[in-house]
């Protein structure tokens, strides 16, 4: 009863105070709304423990069964204790350090080391996970490719309408396109501002309603798979 | 040569006698400045207003503003601009869209760093126009910004939402009465049965996905409610369901969710916690992460449910590369394209929000899906009567939107 009672009142009670909340400027309002945020935040932060310990579970039992791509696990584990050394040795090096208060030049860390970021986990990050991140980022270009090849054949009168708007976007998006015609810039932004723009007021429209009837239900507790379960 | 030069000089300076002899037209003081709590805050703001003047209103003169704690001083300029700009026509949600509205400068003295940084400090303004040469100064006015307790120029989204919430109650009350109320069909969540039973045929796992936002999100929400119902039929099914997360929150939310389904469909003892994990909350690492897991297991069929970003193409396209049969739900437009181009079933938009109230097909939900329905007749009717007026010079639902 007391599981499932007091999700449904404390979202109903919640969600008519962020309504409320929305319509009143007043300070009160805001230090209200900061509060509560301030609140998501430290409940944000102590889940990540959560995750954490979920992620080294996970590989644990990976590699304990042998599951398919448990060599992957194993990475897991060394990069996850490097980043963790990264991040606290500068700290427990510095602290175990008699200089006192040296300038950071000076600090053991960096004359063990010779990295020049403020602190490993800095070299961590510039040289391992942004151009990690940026590699992945930089291959949607060719699942751009690949997808494109699949929607833009002409099987169907839509698939032909794509194939042809996809073009003219392509064309007129560069200088060649000017260069054939003028039809094909111009077309390009009719295309954009009138069909695609209506489209996508559509579905936005559509979204801000969904939004609005699905608050709505689970304001007032019709809702409630969220919980787990369907029914009481 | 040399005698022609005095005569020019000469000439030129009769004809330019008359343009130095006549002087500019003299500034005149800005005429009933008005200090005033600007609307709609919580405090710190301050409006002035002021009339304009066919004498100071022109290129090269400007309107400087001055903020003091005294009327003593000292004084800080809190503002300038130029003297053609600044009208109380430029914001109709504070003063309408009346004509007489062009006949007055305003002004909006936001939080000034020693002056207005208090809520509810008395400030003192003075106004003076400069053509760069002469300088008028107007009277001094005075006024103490409060913090307010209703947004006016929000009264039409309080109208619309009220309006629209009636609506739905309506129909969910018409739905206890009338428990058969047709909704269209949705082919992606008709497909939702057909996938799971290919994945049991094939022995291999559902993949779902919740996308990238946490569970603040109305996407996320309705995307756990779409996987209790999945969870569901996989637990009936006795197939397998993974759940790689981007959020802990999320992780632990969907965990409670599944179990839930597996405890309902009487089959607690097959529910896996381990099938429902975190991965991490850097975007680019999620999406390799989950790609690994599509190439390594090679999931019968893949269900992303949730707010994307530029992750999906690469998350949707290597498991169109494996030929599972997929199915994506997201109300973030920028990635509709890429779903629909690489998945066999996109739920586009409210379609996202409806599937739990779809798949459940409990009355009173479905009510809700009936009121939304008729909201968006509303809006379509609006737009088209709005059209048809405005084509004809009527520009009255035009200014109601401009008025708020």
């Amino acid at each position: 009863m007391l599981k499932r009672q007091l999700p449904l009142v404390v979202a109903f009670i919640m969600g008519v105070l962020f309504i409320v909340q929305y319509f009143i400027p007043h300070q009160v309002s805001q230090d209200f709304l900061t509060y509560v945020t301030n609140w998501i935040r430290i409940i944000v932060s102590i889940s990540l423990l959560l995750g954490i310990y979920s992620l080294l579970h996970f590989h644990y039992t990976s590699i304990s069964r042998g599951s398919a791509g448990w060599g992957f696990s194993i990475v897991i584990f060394i990069t996850f204790l490097a980043a963790l050394c990264a991040g606290f040795g500068p700290s427990i090096i510095n602290w175990l350090s008699p200089l006192p208060q040296p300038a950071p030049a000076d600090l053991p860390w960096y004359r063990i080391t010779g990295v020049k970021e403020a602190s490993p986990l800095m070299w961590v990050f510039n040289h391992g996970i942004v151009p990690f991140s940026a590699t992945m980022f930089s291959m949607i270009g060719f699942f751009i490719a690949s997808a494109a090849f699949r929607a833009f054949r002409a099987r169907s009168l839509e698939a032909t309408l794509l194939l042809l708007a996809g073009v003219i976007i392509m064309l007129g998006q560069t200088p060649l396109g000017g260069m054939i015609s003028n039809i094909i810039p111009d077309g390009m932004v009719w295309i954009l501002t009138i069909p695609n723009m209506a489209a996508k007021r559509a579905i936005l429209f559509g979204i801000a309603m969904g939004s609005i009837a699905f608050s709505l239900r689970i304001i007032f507790g019709i809702e409630r798979a969220y919980l787990g379960g369907g029914k009481d | 040569m040399k005698c022609r030069l005095p005569v020019i000089v000469l000439l030129l300076s009769i004809i330019s006698l008359p343009l130095v002899a006549q002087d500019k037209p003299a500034l005149t003081p800005p005429e009933e400045l008005t200090a005033f709590d600007a609307p709609n805050d919580a405090g710190g703001r301050i409006a002035l207003t002021w009339r304009a003047s066919e004498q100071n209103d022109k290129p090269g003169v400007s309107y400087v503003i001055y903020g003091a704690l005294s009327p003593d001083g000292p004084w800080q300029e809190t503002g300038r601009f130029p003297a053609t700009i600044g009208f109380k026509s430029d914001v109709p949600y504070y003063f309408g869209l009346s004509e007489e509205n062009k006949r007055w400068h305003f002004f909006e003295a936001n939080k000034i760093e020693g002056l207005l940084e208090s809520i509810t400090t008395t400030v003192y303004f003075k106004l003076a126009v400069t053509d760069g040469a002469n300088t008028v100064e107007s009277s001094i006015v005075s006024s103490a910004p409060n913090g307010n307790w209703f947004d006016t120029s929000k009264v039409y989204i309080l109208v619309f939402v009220a309006g629209f919430s009636f609506l739905i109650l309506f129909f969910i009350r018409l739905a206890r009465n009338n428990p058969n109320l047709f909704i269209r069909h949705i082919p992606g969540l008709d497909a939702i049965e057909e996938t799971i039973g290919r994945a049991t045929e094939m022995g291999k796992p559902i993949l779902y996905l919740n996308g990238l936002h946490g569970m603040d999100s109305l996407s996320t929400i309705a995307s756990t409610s779409i996987l209790g119902k999945v969870a569901r039929k996989v637990a009936n099914y006795d197939s397998q369901i993974k759940v790689p997360c981007y959020d802990p929150i999320v992780m632990s939310v969907c965990q409670e969710v599944v179990k839930e389904a597996y405890v309902e469909a009487g089959r607690p003892d097959a529910f896996k916690e381990d099938n429902i994990f975190f991965i991490t909350n850097d975007q680019f690492a999620y999406a390799a992460a989950v790609d690994g897991l599509i190439v390594r297991h090679k999931p019968a069929a893949n269900l992303y449910m949730g707010y994307y970003y530029a992750e999906s193409l690469l998350i949707a396209e290597t498991g169109a590369a494996t030929g599972a049969m997929q199915i994506a739900g997201t109300d973030s437009i920028t990635q509709l394209p890429f779903f629909i181009t690489t998945c066999d079933y996109t739920l586009m938009g409210e379609e996202l929000y409806a599937a739990s109230a779809y798949l459940s097909r409990e009355p009173l939900q479905l009510g809700s899906l009936k009121g939304q329905d008729y909201g968006k007749g509303f809006i379509i009717a609006i737009i088209i009567v709005g059209s048809i007026l405005s084509n004809a010079g009527v520009a009255f639902i035009v200014n109601l939107f401009k008025v708020f």
